[in-house]
């Protein structure tokens, strides 16, 4: 009975000694934190994938404190929360959001193994910016996908992975949230993170190749050669530029007319999650000026990562 | 026998063509004169399509300091100035020669026989690295620095002597073998005019003891001139390698980068290059020949050419019995630091020290496997680095980490991937370590 | 020319060393030495030796495919084998099949596949399996049968020389070190002891041929012994209730430990420095575990101590870099 009591007694003394010594410890290197910022934290999505250019989602909650101290949360953008978990952000923070329109990331290559043969192989360390050292890597393109799928090691979210009939990464738009890594990681600079635009819906040169037009057509079956038909098709809105020898569409001019689609001589420009075509050209020329017609925005398939219309 | 202290490694040495006396290879068809042969500022082309040019003529002149003009090595007409795949594997500007005969410009001294520095008293150093500057002579090695910069010690810096590399520690290569045991003499001279560049009255001809017949010969000959001294070292890889050889032979370390070989007091040339420098200084002939190696287990006959820079290595490869049918890999260079072809339409450059060709079954790496943590690479490795280490914290990008565990001091050699028996590609993986944290680094100065 | 060629980054030539050779070359050192348990220990040994082997090598192929869904199985380079033949070793020769059964699957499904299979465990991963087996059963651990080849069979059964030190030790007395075989019949194999534990002579022929092959390098080994020399010599020297030195360091498992399980290049450091501060430790730690300790026999424990060091060890045991000593004169 004796030695249940010191027992007691004992552990009870160094269980209040300790939480005295918890307690002021505590108190002494407490540190002051603005509590919005685990607020603000809260609503985030926790991914710490870095893609805000912030050192994870507490470092991203600081910074959209600060700036909302400064009086605007211009310029921050969780990419991976998008437009819903911003809203939240400046509910919290008492200020206005402005809109901001979703991306995704883009892979600006279309050399599969049957457009762009493979000349030579490689062997080695399994990562593209290993082979990139090699100078041209196994194809004769120095501009197009490596294939060795550091943009896959790279993906947080599970949302680009290789085909492997193709040879070339494939983005799955759901769960796709344009925070960049992919593109940081790729050594060619091939993925570009790009407007989604409406429905979805864009159209892209699906070509990084800065050669030569004779030297890129030799490459690869799909490449730009940098004819410059496209830029005349666009006169009109100069959605599109051509600037060493590879044509760029600029999203937010491109009025997905489709007909620099159909100049392309290479078919190097694809329009993406468009509903497949009809026979009758017409009417989707005439209505060139608004997003795509409700008619045939009923039929649209989103699910299809690429209908491309040849 | 001396030898460097920390690591290396010892390769079959695989010397094939070291019997074979060095020919003369016929001209090309056409030659491609890359504007990248030398590592600096690429050459500026002088010349444009439908040029008549000789052998001699200037085609690019060297885009600054640290860079060096480039000559034609054929007579013709220039077919084209443009954008043309080289041994880096990248397009990159070259002037194209179509040949037509064999004209020389007039100021090159064809004959053979010697001239020593007793026949042209009135050479001072100056005048010497004028000349090697204006020829366009780099690291014939493989590293094609341009030699006249190694020639002018940085200010504050004082060179007190000079080293041959003939150390040939690459396998299968022995145009630097044969060199010595062709052209002694002018090997001899080119170190003499080197020395008497710099103002040093001290040399050292290192060579690795697997060559007996160089090094006596070469003891024979430089048995006249005190200053010069030849050096056995122990066979071991990479004592080529510009830090190991000056270890090995005065014994003295240069310091981790940015200290340069220049701050232990020892200027390196390679063998090819002293025998380029006598050609230029006393001859006046501009650097558009070299000596190159075509080498492989079933390639019909080994051989030592003698061959005009810009001609493509189908050619050479074509005079040495034809591309074999069991051909697997093809590469410009030693195998141990030498380069993948992608086709034999490559031109060869200033840098080329050899030709092999590897036969299909030793093309592809083994699988890798697990790293055992066996330290044989940290035992191999002659910069006392760890790389195993390196290449994990390259493959996961943690360049700070790297930067501090000293990536940037790799020397690129390839000794520890040569020896770890995982097969792991840990040397891909520092390169690719090493020349972000050097960007890093440098973009960090810039600032 | 109708067939690709290959690329790939320089070095383009392979010095033809792999983990089998490596493996298996530890297997072949360890092959006198197995020989002699055989003749020493009989039938007993062969079945403890088999049985120990095959349940490794049964292990991890069942946990790479069945467990870890790996397509690549690693049976076949030769690890699981050698920690098979470690443990087995490491065991008496008189041992149920169902405790050698167990401790090889804890050697292998927990000493080394729960980490991630070869290369990634902390633990020597034939140790971990002696030492969990030395726990829960240690009256089946420490009781060895007789040496077939015994002389004097009848004045010693079962007691192993290291547990007569010991004796000595607590009992303040001296006089029984007297009944210790002599430091050359245990140096040949003429004492008592599990399999791996009997002929020192045999074991360092076995090391010599990996020392010579490059299989391993010269810092563990040596550090490991001369430290247990010197420490065991001092106190030799100061009390003789401690044993002689010579006899020391040919009993028990430590010529097993310090040339084969210490040796162990996935849980030892890196560096020649480190080695030597590894090597050092373990010597000190044997001689104290040994005669002070609870368990008469200390390499093991000495071992697996050091093995979680090790990490420690890499991070602060750098190899001396190439120029280092040119840069420390220029800080001066």
């Amino acid at each position: 009975m004796n030695l249940i009591v010191l027992a007691i007694v004992a552990l009870g003394a160094i269980g209040l000694i300790s939480a005295v010594l918890l307690y002021f410890t505590s108190r002494k290197f407490a540190v002051q934190e603005d509590e919005r910022i685990g607020q603000v934290s809260a609503v985030l999505p926790q991914a710490n994938c870095g893609g805000c250019g912030y050192p994870g989602c507490s470092g991203f909650a600081g910074a959209c404190v600060k700036a909302a101290d400064k009086g605007s949360l211009e310029g921050l953008l969780c990419p991976v929360g998008g437009q819903p978990v911003m809203e939240q952000v400046a509910d919290i923070l008492g200020m206005a959001v402005e809109a901001s329109a979703p991306k995704v990331a883009v892979v600006r290559c279309n050399g599969t193994c049957e457009n762009r043969p493979r000349l030579v192989e490689f062997s080695g360390a399994h990562s593209c910016k290993v082979v990139q050292m090699t100078g041209m890597g196994e194809t004769g393109c120095a501009y197009g996908c490596l294939g060795c799928g550091d943009c896959v090691a790279a993906c947080q979210f599970d949302a680009i992975h290789m085909n492997p009939e193709t040879g070339l990464p494939e983005v799955d738009e759901e769960k796709c949230t344009a925070c960049g890594a992919c593109s940081k990681a790729c050594p060619r600079q091939i993925i570009e993170i790009r407007l989604k635009g409406p429905k979805g819906r864009r159209v892209v040169v699906l070509c990084n190749n800065r050669d030569k037009g004779a030297i890129a057509n030799k490459a690869c079956k799909a490449s730009c050669i940098g004819c410059g038909k496209c830029v005349k098709t666009c006169e009109k809105f100069e959605a599109i530029t051509l600037e060493n020898n590879l044509a760029y569409i600029d999203a937010t001019k491109c009025k997905m007319c489709l007909k620099c689609v159909e100049v392309c001589p290479k078919n190097a420009i694809h329009a993406i999650n468009f509903p497949p075509r009809k026979p009758k050209v017409e009417s989707a020329e005439s209505q060139n000026n608004q997003s795509a017609p409700s008619a045939q925005a009923t039929q649209e398939t989103p699910q299809t990562p690429k209908e491309q219309q040849a | 026998m001396k030898t460097f202290k920390i690591g290396g490694v010892h390769p079959q040495e695989n010397k094939l063509s070291a019997a074979s006396p060095i020919r003369e290879a016929a001209l090309p068809k056409q030659a491609v004169f890359s504007m990248f042969q030398h590592i600096g500022a690429p050459a500026k082309p002088v010349v444009k399509k439908g040029d008549v040019v000789k052998v001699g003529t200037l085609l690019g002149e060297a885009g600054g300091f640290v860079s060096a003009p480039v000559y034609s090595s054929v007579s013709g007409k220039v077919n084209k100035v443009d954008a043309v795949i080289d041994a880096s594997g990248t397009r990159r500007m070259a002037v194209v020669v179509d040949v037509e005969g064999d004209e020389w410009e007039e100021s090159i001294d064809r004959s053979t026989e010697l001239v020593t520095l007793a026949d042209r008293p009135e050479l001072d150093g100056k005048t010497i690295v004028e000349k090697i500057k204006n020829a366009g002579i780099v690291g014939m090695g493989g590293a094609t620095f341009p030699t006249h910069v190694k020639l002018c010690p940085p200010p504050g810096k004082v060179a007190e002597c000079v080293i041959v590399n003939a150390v040939e520690c690459e396998p299968y290569l022995t145009a630097d073998h044969r060199l010595m045991l062709e052209h002694a003499d002018e090997v001899l001279m080119g170190l003499q005019l080197v020395m008497k560049a710099v103002g040093v009255t001290k040399g050292y001809i290192g060579i690795e003891n697997n060559k007996p017949d160089a090094i006596s010969l070469m003891k024979e000959r430089a048995a006249k001139y005190p200053e010069i001294e030849v050096v056995p070292l122990k066979v071991k890889y990479p004592q080529g390698g510009e830090k190991q050889l000056i270890d090995a032979v005065i014994g003295r370390q240069v310091p981790a980068p940015p200290a340069l070989p220049i701050d232990t007091g020892a200027i390196v040339q390679n063998v090819g290059t002293c025998f380029a420098v006598y050609q230029a200084v006393m001859k006046n002939k501009p650097l558009i020949d070299r000596i190159i190696t075509v080498t492989g287990k079933s390639l019909a006959q080994p051989s030592n050419l003698l061959a005009r820079l810009g001609t493509p290595f189908q050619q050479l490869v074509d005079e040495c019995g034809g591309l074999p049918e069991d051909t697997g890999k093809v590469i410009g260079g030693g195998p141990m630091m030498g380069k993948a072809l992608l086709n034999l339409d490559v031109p060869m450059t200033k840098g080329s020290s050899g030709l092999l060709i590897m036969k299909e079954d030793e093309a592809r790496r083994s699988e890798p496997e697990p790293c055992i943590r066996c330290a044989k690479c940290v035992s191999a490795c002659p910069m006392g680095l760890e790389p195993y280490f390196l290449s994990k914290l390259s493959a996961q990008a943690d360049w700070e980490t790297a930067e501090n565990e000293d990536i940037v001091s790799c020397i690129e050699c390839g000794s520890c991937q040569f020896t770890c028996p995982s097969h792991r590609p840990l040397l891909d993986y520092i390169r690719l370590g090493k020349s972000t944290v050097m960007g890093i680094i440098r973009s960090r100065a810039a600032k | 020319m109708s067939k690709k060629l290959v690329i790939s980054l320089s070095p383009h030539v392979h010095g033809d060393d792999s983990v089998k050779k490596n493996m298996y070359g530890v297997c072949i050192a360890l092959l006198p030495a197995l020989a002699a348990s055989l003749w020493f220990f009989g039938v007993g040994a062969a079945v403890v030796m088999l049985t120990s082997v095959a349940a490794c090598v049964l292990f991890e192929w069942a946990i790479t495919k069945f467990i870890l869904k790996r397509d690549k199985l690693t049976i076949c380079d030769g690890s699981a084998i050698l920690t098979g033949l470690l443990l087995g070793f490491n065991l008496p020769s008189n041992l149920p099949i169902w405790i050698i059964v167990l401790g090889a699957l804890f050697a292998i499904g927990v000493g080394k596949m729960t980490f991630g299979g070869l290369g990634q465990n902390i633990f020597n991963p034939a140790l971990a399996g002696r030492v969990f087996l030395l726990i829960s059963f240690p009256v089946q651990m420490t009781t060895w049968p007789d040496n077939a080849v015994d002389v004097d069979t009848d004045a010693l059964t079962g007691a192993t020389p290291l547990s007569l030190m010991q004796k000595a030790i607590t009992e303040k007395d001296p006089s029984l070190l007297n009944d210790l075989p002599s430091s050359l019949d245990m140096f040949l194999g003429l004492n008592d002891g599990s399999m791996g534990e009997v002929s020192a002579l045999l074991l360092l022929l076995g090391c010599v041929f990996m020392l010579w092959r490059g299989i391993i390098t010269w810092h563990i080994p040596v550090s490991i012994i001369l430290t247990v020399f010197a420490f065991a010599g001092l106190l030799h020297l100061a009390n003789p209730i401690y044993a002689n030195p010579m006899q020391v360091i040919f009993s028990g498992g430590l010529m097993l430990g310090a040339c084969y399980m210490a040796t162990d290049y996935v849980t030892s450091p890196m560096t020649p420095k480190g080695q030597l501060i590894y090597g050092v430790c373990i010597g000190l730690l044997t001689v104290i575990i040994r005669n002070w300790g609870a368990y008469p026999e200390g390499m093991s424990f000495a071992i697996i101590i050091m093995n979680a060091f090790t990490p420690l060890i890499n991070n602060y045991c750098k190899p001396k870099r190439f120029g280092e000593v040119v840069r420390k004169e220029e800080a001066k």
